[in-house]
């Protein structure tokens, strides 16, 4: 029985664990560039910024409320402040909406041009936020560390292996789900969130049916932020936040709202984990799991990775090249909020 | 003592005779500024930083005529120009470096055996994928076992191979070296390398619509970055390859050179100084043949009948399609073309470094900054894109003493220690970002068709 | 005095003008039908009188109010209801929320209005959980109708409601379309199957190159011989 239950807690250790809690960070960052997608009709680039920028208020009003005293012991700080976060991230979306976007709107600019001006906009905020908070590392996780830990882990269950949850990847899962549930709820069970999908699907029917364009706009804008500050934030707590890491975060979110199928919410959280879990069974080391299962030595002292580590970032994009290569429109093909 | 007023623009009459005499006063009163604005670095900074500039500027204006070439005639975006350039980066690795032949003798004949079954298994797989159509879901479970098949073999080959070839001398090569040819012939490698590169991705991408074309040549290019950082036997990585030769003279042997020792007595110059700024020179000459060439090769070009077609098939793809123009394959063409400059250009870079380091490229640095040069310069103008190049790069690299300058000027009155100075000063250094999209974002509302806008011919 | 006017409307999409100064009307309960050869303008004036272009010459007035100046979606408050000829349903959604949408505007309960048009098209009843874009082309019609019919518009516009329907589907549409002017609103359409529209028409309008060529009631339009000739087939 220990022979199998060692594995299982090897790999449950190292992929599951973690690749629940990134999946969970990729799909709330990928269901905003679908948002996105769906209602305004182009590929937001800045979105990695937008994210970012919401940890940065998140860490600076937790660095605010810490210094009035308050916390939520044993749970993060930054909890407290993410609602602040968020109101920052809707603000500046907002703003960009009213300076930047809106004007494309009303001309009915081409998606490239749309993505060309995205550039743009990733370029000032990602300015802004290294001005204001500079580009360096900030742990600003305050709270418990381990929710499980691997040596707690063994003397109960007596087995040889760990297995260690820590409490942001915990939360961030939590957080998810909580999210993605309100997300679905919203879009399916109000008027206003119907008026959004009704929007999406055939934008001059909705003009017809009296739906104003610039409200559902700005609502979507205010989910986008949203979705962006409680992704970047929990993408911060769990790894800690840096600045230049959401740039480059951008490509696996698209490559989940790809593969799921753009514009369509579910497809983002199933690419989310599709990607995730890719990247983390593509670098695991089989080597310690073969062990267990077939004794020591049958396969030489080779680590049984599929992948270097190094490309741990490069299987996203492997994975988003073959998808657009096999089929474009992704799994949930369509584009349907 | 003017040089930079050689800069390209100002000799738009040699190319082309605009039929508007006022457009062409306004691009050459553009050129002169920025003639003035490099001699006003010479004077106020130093010479030597303003010849860095003008070569920097240079290698930009390249690059960016490179975009202009996929996206200004074909309207093709592509995002992976920093995986194009690094490729030519490459080129002038495995060119000018003298082979290692130890490393040779221990892993070359692993290593190219195992490429080459990685190359069979993606020909299978091609085929596969073309040819048992009729298989249905059969298909996907033979590709996937071929996949498997291959990849197992090649890396049971080439791994052994990699470590043994690592463990040769690593502080000093730990690579397989280059072949020890003069660099400057890996101008023309690096063009190919990303030409040969290009046509692969365009064949994997061309046909989609616009935005996932950008969305897979930027994921294109990291997967290429990513090898060239990880995979040291070819590059050593992210150890860097240093001290690759030169196409100039070196200031060690000019300081030396009795010929050069004698002119410097006639100018008021330390002989330090000046043996950098001639080497620098030398570089901007070699630089600025490249830059002509290919301008005078693709304004010849547009001007033609390839050139009518194109925009053709820019302006209206189901009109053009329908008079029988093969759009797909004129974009591969033009996609091919264009990355082909970009990996010119990616060689020269690396040929003025002097060293080939694949951490820095990022895409902010070589993507999206070369596609500002091509929007501030005017898509669809070469001379625009040249105008782009020098404009931004310029920027990019002066924003920083400008913005600390301005931070010190607005904060002069604040206690000078105080926090708030203090964190502004400090961080002067991003206001390159900002300033460069806020330059993106007011030229595509207020200017959209950029500082020298296309000729509609 | 007539519920819904469009007056000498002249306009088009850039410089070319394709309304010469056509006008046409529509009073409660009654159905109007703009009928013409291809290129005479009819859905281009159906399209001006929502609002979806701008007008360089006439006026529209609904309720002896003048609208000519207000947005589409502003229309759509004074009690006008419009019909596209394609793209009429929102695919993803199921015919009930499309029914729900087409309610968007009324902040009142509606489950007394969908009672009403589930009764005029009982096949969407049994079909509302499922997604528009899978029903059949004449059961997306009715969904289309339906939809506009939620918002309890006093004027309903459709741009050729049988385009691709086949002749039995038709038929039926038109009863639908007389049940609607029934109960008191006032219906006006575009139709390319002339006779059959005219059948069932209080008003005709016969456009050609913008301009009103021939007007009357359905029956004299049907009967007068050169209309026959010309747009009829005889």
């Amino acid at each position: 029985m220990e022979m199998l239950l060692n594995p299982l807690v090897l790999l449950a250790n190292f992929v599951l664990v973690p690749g629940l809690a990134y999946g969970s960070q990729l799909a709330l960052g990928a269901l905003g560039v679908t948002m996105v997608y769906a209602v305004l009709n182009f590929s937001n680039f800045s979105h990695g910024e937008v994210m970012s920028f919401g940890a940065m208020i998140t860490i600076l009003s937790t660095y605010w409320l810490k210094s009035i005293g308050l916390s939520i012991s044993p749970l993060p700080t930054a909890l407290l402040a993410l609602p602040l976060g968020i109101l920052g991230t809707i603000g500046l979306c907002l703003l960009l909406d009213r300076l930047v976007f809106r004007f494309y709107r009303h001309q009915r600019a081409s998606s490239v041009t749309y993505l060309i001006v995205s550039i743009g906009v990733m370029f000032v905020i990602g300015g802004v936020i290294r001005f204001v908070i500079g580009p360096n590392d900030r742990n600003f996780n305050d709270g418990d560390r381990f929710l499980l830990k691997a040596r707690e882990f063994k003397e109960i269950s007596g087995l040889s292996e760990g297995l260690a949850i820590k409490s942001s990847q915990a939360i961030t899962v939590f957080t998810a789900v909580i999210v993605v549930a309100a997300i679905f709820w919203f879009l399916n069970r109000t008027r206003t969130g119907k008026s959004m999908r009704a929007y999406a699907d055939n934008q001059d029917l909705a003009l017809l049916s009296g739906i104003n364009p610039d409200r559902v706009v700005s609502i979507t804008w205010i989910i986008t932020a949203g979705l962006a500050a409680v992704a970047g934030t929990l993408y911060g707590l769990d790894k800690s936040y840096k600045p230049l890491v959401y740039l480059h975060l951008v490509l696996p979110i698209f490559a989940a709202a790809i593969v799921g199928g753009v514009g369509n919410p579910l497809g983002a959280i199933v690419g989310g984990f599709v990607i995730a879990f890719s990247e983390l069974l593509l670098t695991f080391a089989y080597k310690k799991v073969a062990a267990y299962l077939f004794g020591e030595g049958l396969f030489g002292d080779g680590l049984l990775q599929i992948l270097s580590t190094d490309y741990k970032f490069a299987v996203s994009f492997m994975i988003l090249v073959v998808v657009l290569l096999i089929k474009p429109t992704g799994i949930f093909s369509g584009k349907s909020l | 003592m003017n040089k930079p007023s050689k800069n390209a623009p100002a000799r738009n009459h040699i190319f082309s005779l605009p039929a508007d005499w006022s457009a062409h006063r306004r691009n050459l009163v553009l050129a002169c500024i920025m003639a003035l604005m490099l001699s006003f670095v010479g004077f106020v900074q130093s010479w030597n930083l303003a010849f860095s500039l003008l070569n920097m500027c240079l290698i930009s204006a390249i690059m960016s005529l490179g975009v202009n070439i996929q996206w200004g005639y074909a309207g093709l975006f592509n995002a992976g120009v920093m995986g194009f350039a690094a490729l030519g980066g490459l080129a002038a690795v495995l060119v000018s470096m003298d082979p290692v032949p130890s490393a040779w003798a221990a892993g070359g004949g692993g290593i190219s055996l195992g490429l080459v079954i990685g190359f069979v298994t993606i020909c299978v797989n091609i085929y596969l994928w073309k040819r048992a159509r009729s298989q249905g879901k059969k298909r996907y479970w033979l590709i996937g076992l071929v996949v498997v098949v291959g990849y197992s073999l090649m890396r049971m080959t080439i791994d052994p191979s990699v470590a043994a070839i690592e463990a040769v001398d690593p502080a000093m090569t730990g690579y397989l070296g280059g072949l020890g040819l003069p660099i400057v012939l890996s101008w023309i490698v690096g063009g190919l390398f990303a030409a040969a590169a290009a046509w692969v991705v365009g064949k994997v991408a061309l046909g989609l619509r616009s935005d996932y074309l950008a969305i897979a040549t930027l994921g294109i290019s990291e997967i290429i970055l990513y090898v060239l950082k990880f995979e040291d036997w070819l590059t050593r990585g992210v150890k860097n390859v240093n001290g690759l030769p030169r196409p100039v003279p070196y200031e060690v042997d000019l300081q030396e050179a009795t010929w050069f020792q004698e002119i410097i007595t006639q100018f008021n110059l330390s002989i330090v100084e000046a043996s950098s700024l001639l080497v620098k020179l030398c570089y901007a000459g070699l630089f600025l043949i490249v830059l002509l060439t290919i301008i005078w090769l693709s304004e010849s070009a547009l001007r033609g009948p390839w050139g009518r077609m194109m925009r053709a098939i820019r302006d209206n793809e189901v009109a053009a399609n329908a008079m029988g123009k093969n759009v797909t394959s004129r974009h591969l063409q033009v996609f091919v073309l264009g990355s082909a400059v970009i990996g010119i250009a990616g060689a020269m870079l690396v040929t003025l470094d002097g060293q080939f380091t694949p951490t820095s490229y990022q895409p902010l640095r070589f993507t999206f900054l070369i596609w500002v040069m091509v929007i501030v310069g005017g898509s669809g103008n070469n001379w625009g894109a040249v105008l782009g190049g020098f404009v931004v790069w310029f920027f990019w690299i002066e924003a920083e003493p400008i913005g600390l300058w301005l931070i010190t000027l607005l904060t002069s009155g604040m206690e000078p220690t105080h926090w708030l100075r203090l964190h502004l000063i400090e961080n002067a250094a991003h206001t390159r970002l900002i300033t460069m999209g806020l330059v993106l974002l007011l030229t595509l509302r207020f200017a959209p068709r950029g500082l020298i806008p296309e000729v509609k011919r | 005095m007539t519920f819904m006017i469009g007056e000498n409307m002249v306009g088009g999409y850039g410089s070319t003008d394709i309304l010469n100064g056509c006008s046409i009307c529509v009073d409660l309960g009654e159905i109007a039908v703009v009928v013409g050869p291809n290129g005479a303008g009819k859905s281009t004036a159906m399209k001006a009188i929502f609002g979806m272009l701008n007008l360089r010459g006439g006026k529209i007035s609904i309720d002896g109010e003048d609208i000519t100046a207000l947005a589409p979606f502003e229309r759509v408050r004074k009690g006008m209801a419009f019909v596209p000829q394609t793209h009429n349903v929102f695919n993803s959604m199921t015919v009930e929320e499309n029914l729900e949408m087409g309610a968007f505007i009324n902040t009142s309960p509606i489950a007394g209005i969908m009672a009403q048009v589930y009764d005029l098209f009982p096949v969407l009843k049994e079909k509302r959980h499922q997604r528009a874009g899978e029903l059949s082309g004449g059961q997306r019609q009715q969904v289309a109708v339906g939809r506009a019919l939620m918002t309890e518009p006093k004027l309903l516009m459709l741009d050729e409601p049988t385009a691709g329907v086949s002749p039995i589907v038709m038929d039926e549409l038109f009863d639908r379309i007389i049940d609607v002017a029934s109960t008191g609103i006032a219906v006006l359409m575009v139709e390319q199957n002339a006779k059959q529209a005219l059948g069932i028409a209080d008003q005709g309008f016969v456009l050609v190159q913008g301009e009103n060529r021939y007007t009357g009631s359905g029956t004299a339009l049907l009967r007068n011989a050169n209309v026959r000739k010309a747009f009829l087939g005889g």
